[in-house]
């Protein structure tokens, strides 16, 4: 009986192992064996000043992003749960298409308007507003308006679920004890939405690091995170020691960062799987 | 006083709206141009883009390529995962936790981490530019979507139903089809819709395991956009759009009639 049970976990189970565990290993295999045994791979880390520009890039960008989707991912769960049904779904509805377009198209509509020959700056130059274009992309302002763009969404949906989860009545419980507006939000809703910020946040910024698409077609290659040097790393030098070297970096960062937070809210809650 | 804030953050709430789809409105108009450049059309609107993707056999094979995958790793993720949910469910022990665990990497690990993996281990398996190598890793990063899906979806249904059909005289495989698999059966779909969509929209993996044999749409968009970019991307991108449009609302509607 639980055998039948076992055996629907097990199956799976092997085709992950082999279709997708073994592929991971393999990865974590090479950046200590190639091209020979050892860690003279992650050395690099410590004594290349290239690669520790790559990194720092990877970060601020990351933290960057995080915070400004934060912010305005905030604003509109906040929003939402203030709104009536009709309005509300229409607000929701709007944000769950911009959350299922795909990153590519995204990126590729953003090129569309702010590269050099683009809709705004051609638009700005006919009007003899400016002179000469202004560079909006290959730059990391390009990238990280596009990775907000992105990210958005990311961040108001699950802050928008926790604020559901929240007992509202306590800001009108707040204001009638005398509080004034603000004071309810900065001492009620602030805090009681807090946790759900939390999450949001590690999310966004996991996903960030990880950002390959819109870098590569916003940054125009002047801008390079880490996911984008591995990429050439491995397509255009061959050199497969140093790109798993570096994906091992960020999947260990990934790992190491989960488990940290997994103390204060749960993992799994924040992929959706509880 | 309270009033007038509330709409002030509704306000908000709005202008956020509009950045976040006003941008990409910006490609349709662009997709009209008589122009060979990305341009905002003047006076005058052109379908020629439109049909320079029916003219391009590429575009049409892009296509083709696109739902071949699509489809073959959402069949795979749905079976792989919810039989994995399924078996969770009724077991609920730390191993079969830690398995589950185990099981949802696919959405954890970045993209270009695996996609080294997969490049890596399919030159092993002769998979490399295959239909059947790219639904297998695609098949991977869907199966996490479905196991989380069914899984909340056979939160709440009592394992003492299924206990009570095997009383009855049910074999486990005759009460998993009759009993467990129609409760989670909303849970099987949006799985799949998830699936799907992962599969339709994958670009980093397939950039590592494709070359010519398998073009998928992001793929070929992606070649577009890295040559000349022509107005034709944007008339693909302006027809994605209203697909993707058109599903969420049907999809909206569909969850605020049940």
């Amino acid at each position: 009986m639980r055998r039948f049970y076992w055996s629907l976990v097990l199956v799976p189970l092997a085709v992950l192992a082999v279709l997708y565990l073994y592929p991971l290993a393999t990865v974590l295999w090479l950046s200590v064996t190639e091209p020979r045994p050892g860690l003279q791979n992650f050395s690099r880390l410590v004594e290349s000043a290239a690669l520790q520009r790559i990194l720092w890039n990877t970060a601020r960008i990351s933290i960057i992003t995080t915070a400004i989707a934060l912010v305005v991912g905030y604003a509109i769960a906040y929003a939402l749960v203030h709104m009536d049904g009709r309005r509300r779904a229409i607000m929701l509805g709007a944000l769950l298409a911009s959350f299922w377009l795909s990153v590519l198209i995204r990126s590729f509509a953003w090129l569309t308007l702010l590269q050099s020959r683009g809709v705004v700056n051609s638009t700005l130059m006919g009007m003899g507003l400016i002179d000469a274009p202004i560079p909006l992309v290959r730059n990391e302002f390009g990238v990280v308006l596009g990775m907000v763009h992105y990210m958005i969404p990311y961040a108001a949906l699950p802050m928008y679920a926790s604020m559901q989860a929240m007992d509202l009545r306590l800001v009108p419980a707040a204001r009638s004890l005398g509080a004034s507006r603000w004071q309810s939000f900065r001492r009620v809703f602030l805090p009681l939405s807090l946790p759900g910020v939390f999450s949001a946040g590690v999310l966004c910024f996991i996903f960030s690091l990880g950002f390959y698409v819109t870098p590569a077609l916003l940054g125009g290659g002047r801008v390079i995170m880490i996911a984008e040097y591995i990429a050439v790393q491995i397509q255009e030098t061959l050199n497969w020691g140093l790109g798993t070297m570096l994906a091992t970096t960020l999947l260990l960062s990934v790992l190491l960062l989960l488990a940290a937070v997994s103390r204060i809210v749960d993992v799994r809650a924040m992929f959706g799987a509880k | 006083m309270r009033d007038t804030g509330l709409r002030g953050n509704a306000l908000v709430g709005w202008i956020v709206v509009l950045f976040l789809i006003l941008p990409l409105t910006v490609v349709i108009p662009v997709s009209f141009t008589p122009e060979r450049f990305l341009s905002l059309p003047g006076a005058t609107w052109s379908l020629r883009h439109y049909r320079a993707i029916l003219d391009d056999p590429t575009w049409l094979e892009a296509f083709r390529d696109s739902l071949i995958v699509a489809i073959g790793a959402t069949a795979m993720a749905v079976v792989l995962g919810t039989s994995a949910a399924v078996g969770c469910w009724r077991l609920s022990s730390r191993l079969s936790e830690f398995i589950r665990m185990l099981m949802l990497l696919p959405i954890i690990v970045p993209a270009v981490v695996h996609a080294l993996g997969f490049y890596r281990a399919w030159v092993g398996f002769g998979l490399i530019d295959t239909h059947a190598g790219l639904i297998a890793a695609h098949g991977m990063k869907g199966l996490p979507y479905v196991l989380i899906t069914v899984s909340a979806s056979l939160a709440d249904f009592d394992q003492r139903l299924e206990m009570a059909a095997r009383s009855l005289g049910a074999s486990p495989a005759r009460a998993l089809r009759s009993v467990v698999l129609p409760a989670a059966r909303p849970g099987i779909l949006a799985g799949a819709a998830f699936a799907f969509v992962t599969s339709w929209d994958e670009l980093v993996v397939t950039l590592f395991i494709t070359s010519r044999g398998v073009v998928t749409l992001p793929r070929r968009i992606w070649d577009g956009v890295q040559d000349n970019i022509s107005p034709t991307v944007a008339a693909v991108a302006t027809l994605l759009m209203l697909v993707t449009i058109l599903a969420t609302f049907a999809l909206a509607r569909k969850r605020t009639q049940s």
